[in-house]
Formats: structure tokens, C-alpha cells, sequence
């Protein structure tokens, strides 16, 4: 028996990617969560992070921000607005991402959540960096 | 009878609106291709969204405290009618059949007596409806200069319908767009967004747990508000490849139009012309036979 399932990521304008995966790693929103076929059924969101999914025997991963979480029947559904693979993520674009949650950390009104979530924004793109 | 010159002049003038016509068929094509695209791409998210709502509403523990956007106020008073148009005309019913929809749907909520308002997206809409409904509408967005529209125009329209909402502006809301079906066909739909409208399943599928993280009421208050831009944003994809297929059919006819137009009017211009020079030669026979 296999050992696969099928995972997808679909974005408001296209599906970017629609395979089989052996094993999914995601940000979840309280942790990290991999995620291997016959998990239970699940529905969570997605801090900033990075979704690693094994293809192949080779590991693909993508950086996202947000999006929701569906596993149902050995299918992983992730409805994200804010994937990007990580080899498309220019170096340019990650600094201004940067320099930009920075500031948004600097405000002294914000709330706890997105403190949250902006310091794991932060915390990832300096690891790419 | 008109004369040569003016049919001349006709045949010039009409063969040149065909090329124009001809050209925005073209461009209109081109870009239905895209939209198309855009469109049926667009629909996964926005079914499997719709999905995971319909799963979580289902294992929701506590129906009587579940968010406001999921039952709504409870109320019935005031409707908010969200009409998505075009911001270009020349697109043939397209608009007229959104604001058809619309209007009926209007009249019969003023003849239940309840409150109406209205808030226009594209500029073509709002010129339809602001005679007759213009006192109705709260709100004029258009998005004329923007070359594309993405998610983020989406996420603004939403953003204007759960400020109106939080602020208990009204009770339900209705979004009006033309759903593409194909390049001929484009169909006017409304939908209710607020309160989501849950569409049960007619076979009923055996009960699912879900595991939640974090719990179900969390979740169901973040993903409700996004639901609602992903609405708009999908029936914005839906309008843009519907305005452009039905622009197109509109071009290919008027297209074909001044092609028969043309031909009616080179029969009409080679009679006459046959006719003037019939004349001459009867008047030249005539003269030289009188000599």
C-alpha cells in the first residue's frame, strides 16, 4: 500500500501545485505540524512559515503568511493567498518584507495577534536571508 | 434616392465602423482568453472554501453563539444588494441583464416594505440605476483605471461590506454578477453572502469530526470575514470573463451587420450608378437621333 496522499495548494487565481506527497510539514498556526497519510481530520490556519512538502524523495517548499487548512480522507487541502515557491521569493522582495514588518512591530498599538504572527513573518524571511 | 455621392460616403462610413468593431472582437478574444483563465482557476478556492465552511458550520457545537456573519442578525429588515458591472460599455446585455436581475429583485423587497440599499460596483451600473434607484445607493466604487483586478480590489469591496455590517447597516446581503458559462451563454446570478447561505448537500454525507486548532469558533471568525472577499474576488473573475465574452458576441455581430449593410448598400450604389449611365445613354441615342 502506498504510503501517499494527495496534497494541494490553491490560491485565488491558480492551483499551484496538485500532486502526491509522501509527508507535508506545515506552519500551523499553534506549531509546526507534519502531516502523513491517514492523518485524522483537521482544519487549521497557517502562520508565516514554511510549508515543506516531500515530492519524489525531493522537498519542495514554499513560503507563505497565511491560509487555511483542510485534511480530509487522505486529501490536504491548503487555500493559501499568499504561497509563493521559495526559489521565486527575490532577494529584493525580502528585504522590503522586512524592513516592512519592522516597522509594523514598532507600532506601539498593535495588537497581540499580529505581533504574533508579524514576528514569525519576521523570524522567517531572516532565515531565508 | 439618395445620391452616388452619398451612398459613396455611406459604404466608406460603415466599412469603417466594421473594422473598429472588427478589432474590438479581437481584443476582446485575447482577452477572454485570459479572463477565462483567471476565472476557472479562480473556482477551485472559492468551491473549497465554500466546502470547509459547509463542513465546519456542520460540527459547530454551539449554533446559538456562532459568529454573526453565520446566522446573520436575525433580522430581515435591511437588504444591502452588492451590483457588480462593468466600467466599459459596448459589451451587449451584459450589463442591462445584471441591473434586469437586480431591479426585479428590488421591487420586491420595496413591496414587502423593507429597507433597501444598494451599493454599485463598475460605472455602467450605477448609470443604469441611479434614475430610478438612485436614492437607494450608499455607495459608487469603480475600478476603471485599474488594468486588472486582484484580490486586493476584491478585499476592499469586502472590507466595505463588513464595516456596513459591523456597524448593523443592514441585515442581509445580496451580490449580483454574471456567471460565465461559456462565450455565449453568461448568466445573471445573486447570491446571498451575509448570512453565508448554506447549501445542504442532498445526500447526506456521515458525519465528519474534524479535529480544530485552534477551536471552532476561532476559526470560523477568521475565515467567515475572508469568505466574503473571496465571494467578491470570484465574482469579480466571473464578471471580467463574462464582459468579455459577451463583448465579443456582441462584436461578431455588429460585425457581421455592417457586412450585410455594406453589401445592401454596393447593390443600392451599383444600381444607381447603372441607372445614371442607362440615362445617359438614352439621353445621348435621343439627342443624336433628333438630329
Amino acid at each position: 500500500m502506498s504510503e501517499k496522499f494527495n496534497l494541494e495548494i490553491i490560491s485565488p487565481d491558480q492551483t499551484l501545485i496538485n500532486t502526491e506527497v509522501k509527508q507535508v510539514t506545515i506552519p500551523a498556526y499553534e506549531g509546526l505540524m507534519t502531516i502523513l497519510k491517514d492523518h485524522i481530520s483537521l482544519i487549521t490556519f497557517l502562520r508565516p512559515g514554511f510549508i515543506e512538502a516531500e515530492i519524489e524523495n525531493k522537498i519542495e517548499k514554499f513560503y507563505t503568511e497565511d491560509g487555511t487548512v483542510e485534511f480530509l480522507n487522505n486529501k490536504l487541502l491548503i487555500l493559501t493567498s499568499s504561497t509563493i515557491k521559495l526559489e521565486e521569493l527575490t532577494k529584493e522582495n525580502i528585504v522590503k518584507m522586512i524592513d516592512e514588518s519592522k516597522v509594523l512591530l514598532q507600532n506601539s498599538e498593535i495588537k497581540d495577534k499580529e505581533k504574533y504572527i508579524t514576528n514569525h513573518k519576521l523570524e522567517t524571511l531572516q532565515q531565508i536571508s | 434616392m439618395p445620391s452616388l455621392d452619398d451612398l459613396r460616403k455611406r459604404i466608406v462610413s460603415v466599412k469603417s465602423t466594421q473594422k473598429i468593431t472588427k478589432a474590438m472582437k479581437m481584443v476582446a478574444a485575447a482577452k477572454l482568453k485570459k479572463a477565462q483563465e483567471s476565472a476557472e482557476k479562480g473556482r477551485p478556492y472559492s468551491e473549497k472554501m465554500q466546502s470547509i465552511i459547509l463542513n465546519l458550520t456542520e460540527s459547530i457545537s454551539d449554533p446559538q453563539n456562532a459568529p454573526k456573519l453565520l446566522i446573520g442578525s436575525g433580522k430581515d429588515h435591511i437588504h444591502l444588494c452588492v451590483i457588480m458591472t462593468s466600467d466599459r460599455g459596448l459589451c451587449g446585455g451584459f450589463n442591462s441583464n445584471i441591473c434586469r436581475l437586480a431591479k426585479k429583485y428590488f421591487e420586491k423587497i420595496l413591496k414587502e416594505r423593507k429597507n433597501l440599499k444598494i451599493i454599485t460596483v463598475g460605472s455602467k451600473g450605477h448609470d443604469q440605476l441611479k434614475r430610478e434607484y438612485g436614492k437607494y445607493i450608499i455607495k459608487k466604487l469603480s475600478f476603471k483605471n485599474k488594468k486588472k483586478i486582484s484580490f486586493v480590489e476584491a478585499d476592499e469591496v469586502g472590507k466595505i461590506i463588513l464595516d456596513l455590517f459591523d456597524k448593523n447597516e443592514f441585515d442581509k446581503c445580496i451580490l449580483f454578477f454574471n456567471n460565465f458559462k461559456n462565450i455565449m451563454t453568461q448568466i445573471p446570478e445573486a447570491q446571498q453572502i451575509i448570512p453565508t447561505e448554506v447549501k445542504k448537500n442532498s445526500k447526506k454525507n456521515e458525519e465528519i469530526f474534524y479535529e480544530f486548532e485552534p477551536d471552532e469558533d476561532e476559526i470560523l471568525e477568521d475565515l467567515l470575514p475572508k469568505n466574503i472577499s473571496i465571494q467578491v474576488f470570484k465574482a469579480f473573475l466571473e464578471n471580467s470573463a463574462s464582459e468579455q465574452g459577451s463583448r465579443m458576441t456582441a462584436m461578431d455581430s455588429a460585425t457581421r451587420n455592417a457586412g450585410d449593410l455594406v453589401n445592401k448598400l454596393t447593390i443600392n450604389y451599383n444600381r444607381s450608378r447603372q441607372a445614371v449611365i442607362t440615362k445617359e445613354l438614352i439621353e445621348i441615342i435621343s439627342g443624336a437621333e433628333s438630329l
